[in-house]
């Protein structure tokens, strides 16, 4: 493959410690990869990166990795070790990445970074504000999911993004709003070596979409030392990195295993290091097994719930809402699609929320006298048929779930019929056309507040709120709220007033926060959980 | 004048043409009868209206159909098989890359298979209706029967998980190996060009329980057929005769019985290569075999054209060439063929 540019030999001969010239090679073909080279981790995934560039059409979320471990931001998220002790990024604490600081004008209409003098990119040429501009003018002019990604943060236009001197880089926002700095932190506004770039760019592709694609440019912890689609992916340590502390291993290998069964047994056999993104049943039969640990986070802000369209006709009604959210068997769901990885999300003690946290229990649990009761309130009290669409591609976990609600609701005389749809089919039918009356839903967002939850999944028209769900008051709140600081005294009640509306209403009922399991050799550390859901090996250790 | 094996081969390949043609047609029609949009799916889950029109417009969705087909046909007839969207490469890369992958599976695989179904056809055909032809057809039920899957991961947890004596089922080479240097694609016989002998043999291990799993699902159209055209073959009066002129028993089967039910055995080895090359998904997934079974089914998943109307057509042009290759094989071992093919 022409994709690298580390010859045969040459990656051999960086192997470093052990040196492995040819005629050591045939030793290899006893050891497992593991114990042969301690300075390198395998990791294998079930999906297929299919670009180097998160920027590119078409890019897909494995990809994103890519945008983590080969890039620098501006700023970047904290780290923080969580109760059973793994570690997860910490959305609280903004830290510096390349740039060492940062102020907010008196006006709040700009941000002034100032960038570390010590960063360099890969090539050894200095990190400029240059470069800032011309990768945040790139997120925004390319269209499609970066673009998107940016306006979440006000960052629309090149015209925002102004050098003012090598080392000082604003930003003029077009409104105050919290959501700007947490979105920098995100894959998306990654820093480019625009120096190199531009010089691969043509008047056609003056982006350079089609070099990055397949060369990534940056000043990250890792350089790409090899990629084979739909095979595997070889990270190598960048040496000079500056935005941390050099991770503990020299290599990363990413192989794309795609079944299950292979990865899991890659796994036991300790072949591999690390498998990433385990199904929940592997996650807690694996925690058991000598040698291995399996780390399970709770993915924040994302909550797979039932999604109940008020475009059907017998869903209007809150009561008949109201009715299946008593119906639903959450604690056998759990337990056969989630094998109890995950956060409750029923049985809250109140119908108002106490605090703001998100997501929290709603106020329901399965009592199906009481759905009943609700049920005999409406005119549907003799029951009705709806269809109970899935997702083909999230059968793991969709199938089980739909097969015992459609037993529970049986009991209150509501017939659902389970239709399957092809994974390529479901966001048109979900999320574009928003035309399936009952069906399951798992969206999360990237930026860690409630009301962000909100913008995307309670307003009608917006893409996640598959459930047709319109409400004058909650769009209200999330206006007020979208931008506001969390410090400001009105912020608390209002979101609280909007979790209670959603208590209430049950557009989307709630039924479990899923977990990002991924199991490991014990003496692999340093695995961190991100909000992206992809792979961070910038702390890898090897003990 | 040519000679008439070369006008024969230059004629068949004459009548493809329109075979190709149709093919093209309705693959083109088909994939954008898919139920999914393209354009949709690769705008990602956050993508609004306006991102999602901006990617149907750069992949020319937009364009009315026969717009569409005839800027298809203008790429094809410059090589240009288009840019999958899913693995983010040229499809024709894809194709270059995998096809080998596949190939070099397949052909492990047909080759253990028919070492080992050729001589049990014979030997049941030899004894018909005893244990020899008993034991024959248990195991090529067996073999048919078990899903490919399944005997890969039963493979895969004998001789990988508990006795570790295969090497990880992780695609064509193990981690410690790089690939040799691209000339046939195959990775053992590319690695002994450049006489690297250990890399060689680490491909050859990658490939042995895969190419077994597909030979045990292949050995039953192989061994049934030689075992049906030799039981004829057999009973047919040239061998009577050729017995009663009292030839060696070993001369009568191998060459005059064994070569005339060759034709069909050779027919069955060409359907069921074509067959394989594309329909050993499972096998692949679960040996993490880069192929192009999988690539189809993955592009086919997401409605990705490009890259499904290319593995279509380059198999289409495949079938062709071995269909071709069966009748040019059919005229070496049967003089009788030629003229009228």
């Amino acid at each position: 493959m022409t994709e690298s540019k580390t010859s045969r030999r040459g990656l051999l001969k960086g192997a470093g410690a052990l040196a492995l010239s040819a005629p050591m090679l045939p030793m290899l073909k006893v050891l497992p990869a593991s114990a042969a080279k301690a300075d390198t981790a395998v990791v294998v995934i079930g999906q297929t990166i299919n670009s180097l560039d998160i920027h590119r059409k078409g890019t897909n979320r494995p990809s994103y990795q890519i945008a983590v471990n080969c890039y620098d931001r501006l700023v970047s998220f904290g780290t923080k070790t969580l109760p059973d002790g793994s570690l997860s990024y910490d959305y609280s604490t903004l830290k510096p990445d390349l740039a060492e600081s940062w102020i907010t004008s008196e006006d709040g209409k700009s941000i002034v970074f100032n960038l570390r003098s010590d960063a360099v990119f890969w090539d050894g040429s200095p990190v400029t504000a240059e470069d800032v501009k011309w990768s945040l003018d790139r997120a925004v002019s390319l269209g499609g999911f970066p673009a998107v990604q940016m306006k979440a943060g006000s960052l629309i236009k090149p015209e925002q993004f102004v050098v003012v001197d090598e080392k000082t880089f604003k930003i003029n926002l077009i409104r105050k709003s919290k959501l700007t700095l947490p979105d920098l932190a995100v894959p998306v506004p990654m820093i480019i070596n625009s120096k190199l770039a531009k010089k691969n760019a043509t008047a056609k592709d003056p982006w350079a979409t089609e070099y990055l694609h397949r060369t990534p440019a940056g000043s990250g912890a890792y350089k790409v030392a090899r990629w084979d689609p739909g095979q595997q992916l070889i990270y190598e340590r960048n040496e000079k990195w500056t935005s941390g502390p050099l991770p503990g291993v020299k290599r990363v290998v990413v192989r794309e295993v795609p079944s299950i069964s292979t990865r899991r047994a890659l796994l036991e056999r300790k072949d591999v290091d690390l498998s990433f993104g385990i199904p929940d049943k592997d996650a807690t039969e694996l925690a058991s097994k000598d040698g291995l640990k399996v780390t399970a986070t709770p993915i924040e802000n994302c909550i797979y719930c039932l999604g109940v369209n008020l475009k059907f006709d017998a869903f209007k009604d809150k009561k008949v809402r109201q009715a299946i959210a008593c119906a639903v068997p959450y604690e056998e769901i759990f337990k056969a699609a989630a094998y109890g990885n995950g956060v409750k999300m029923w049985g809250g003690a109140s119908a108002k929320p106490t605090d703001i946290s998100w997501p929290q229990p709603f106020p329901y649990s399965t009592d199906l006298d009481k759905a009943k009761a609700l049920l005999s309130e409406t005119a549907f009290k003799d029951g009705f048929e709806v269809p109970f669409a899935i997702n083909q591609s999230l059968s793991s976990w969709m199938e089980p779930t739909a097969l015992l609600i459609q037993e529970s609701l049986g009991k209150i005389g509501i017939k659902a019929k389970i239709e399957k749809i092809p994974g390529a089919n479901w966001r048109t039918a979900a999320l574009v056309e928003k035309r399936l009356p009952l069906h399951l839903e798992n969206f999360g967002g990237w930026l860690n507040y409630p009301d962000y939850y909100f913008f995307w999944a309670y307003i009608k028209g917006h893409l996640f709120n598959s459930s047709n769900y319109d409400n004058p008051e909650v769009k209200a709140l999330v206006d007020e709220t979208l931008h506001m600081e969390i410090d400001n005294p009105e912020y608390a009640p209002k979101v609280k007033r909007l979790i209670e509306i959603a208590f209430e209403d049950v557009p989307r009922i709630p039924l479990w926060q899923p977990t990002l399991s991924s199991g490991m050799t014990s003496d692999l550390e340093g695995y961190e959980f991100w909000f992206h859901r992809q792979l961070d090996a910038r702390k890898f250790k090897k003990t | 004048m040519l000679g008439s094996r070369t006008k024969t081969v230059l004629q068949r390949l004459w009548q493809a043409l329109p075979v190709l043609f149709g093919v093209i047609v309705v693959t083109f029609l088909l994939t954008r009868a898919l139920p999914g949009d393209p354009a949709v799916y690769f705008a990602g889950p956050a993508a609004d209206a306006n991102s999602i029109a901006e990617i149907r417009k750069s992949l020319g969705l937009d364009l009315p159909l026969p717009q569409q087909f005839l800027i298809y046909l203008g790429d094809l007839s410059r090589g240009d098989l288009g840019q999958s969207l899913s693995t983010g490469q040229p499809v024709l890369t894809d194709l270059t890359t995998r096809l080998p992958a596949s190939l070099e599976l397949t052909f492990a695989a047909l080759f253990l298979s028919t070492m080992i179904a050729i001589p049990m056809g014979i030997l049941a055909a030899l004894n018909p209706g005893r244990l020899v032809d008993h034991a024959c057809r248990l195991l090529v039920t067996m073999g048919v029967s078990l899903p490919t899957f399944f005997t890969g991961l039963v493979l895969v947890f004998f001789f990988y998980y508990l006795l570790g004596w295969a090497p990880s089922p992780i695609g064509r080479l193990d981690f410690a190996y790089l690939p040799p240097p691209h000339v046939t694609g195959f990775f053992t016989i590319d690695a002994m060009l450049v006489g690297d002998l250990e890399t060689a043999w680490a491909a050859a291990a990658q490939v042995f329980m895969p190419a077994v799993t597909l030979a045990l699902f292949t050995l039953a159209p192989i061994a049934r057929m030689t075992r049906a055209a030799m039981i004829q073959a057999l009973s047919s009066e040239y061998i009577r005769t050729a017995r009663a002129a009292g030839l060696s028993s070993r001369k009568v089967i191998l060459t005059y019985a064994l070569g005339n039910a060759m034709l069909p055995v050779i027919t069955t080895l060409g359907m069921v290569f074509s067959f394989t090359l594309g329909a050993n998904v499972l096998v692949e997934k679960v040996f993490a075999w880069p192929g192009i079974g999988s690539y189809a089914v993955e592009a086919l998943v997401v409605s990705d054209y490009a890259a499904v109307q290319g593995f279509v057509l380059s198999m289409a042009i495949l079938f062709v060439l071995v269909n071709l290759l069966v009748d040019v094989i059919y005229t070496l071992i049967d003089p009788r063929v030629g003229s009228e093919a």
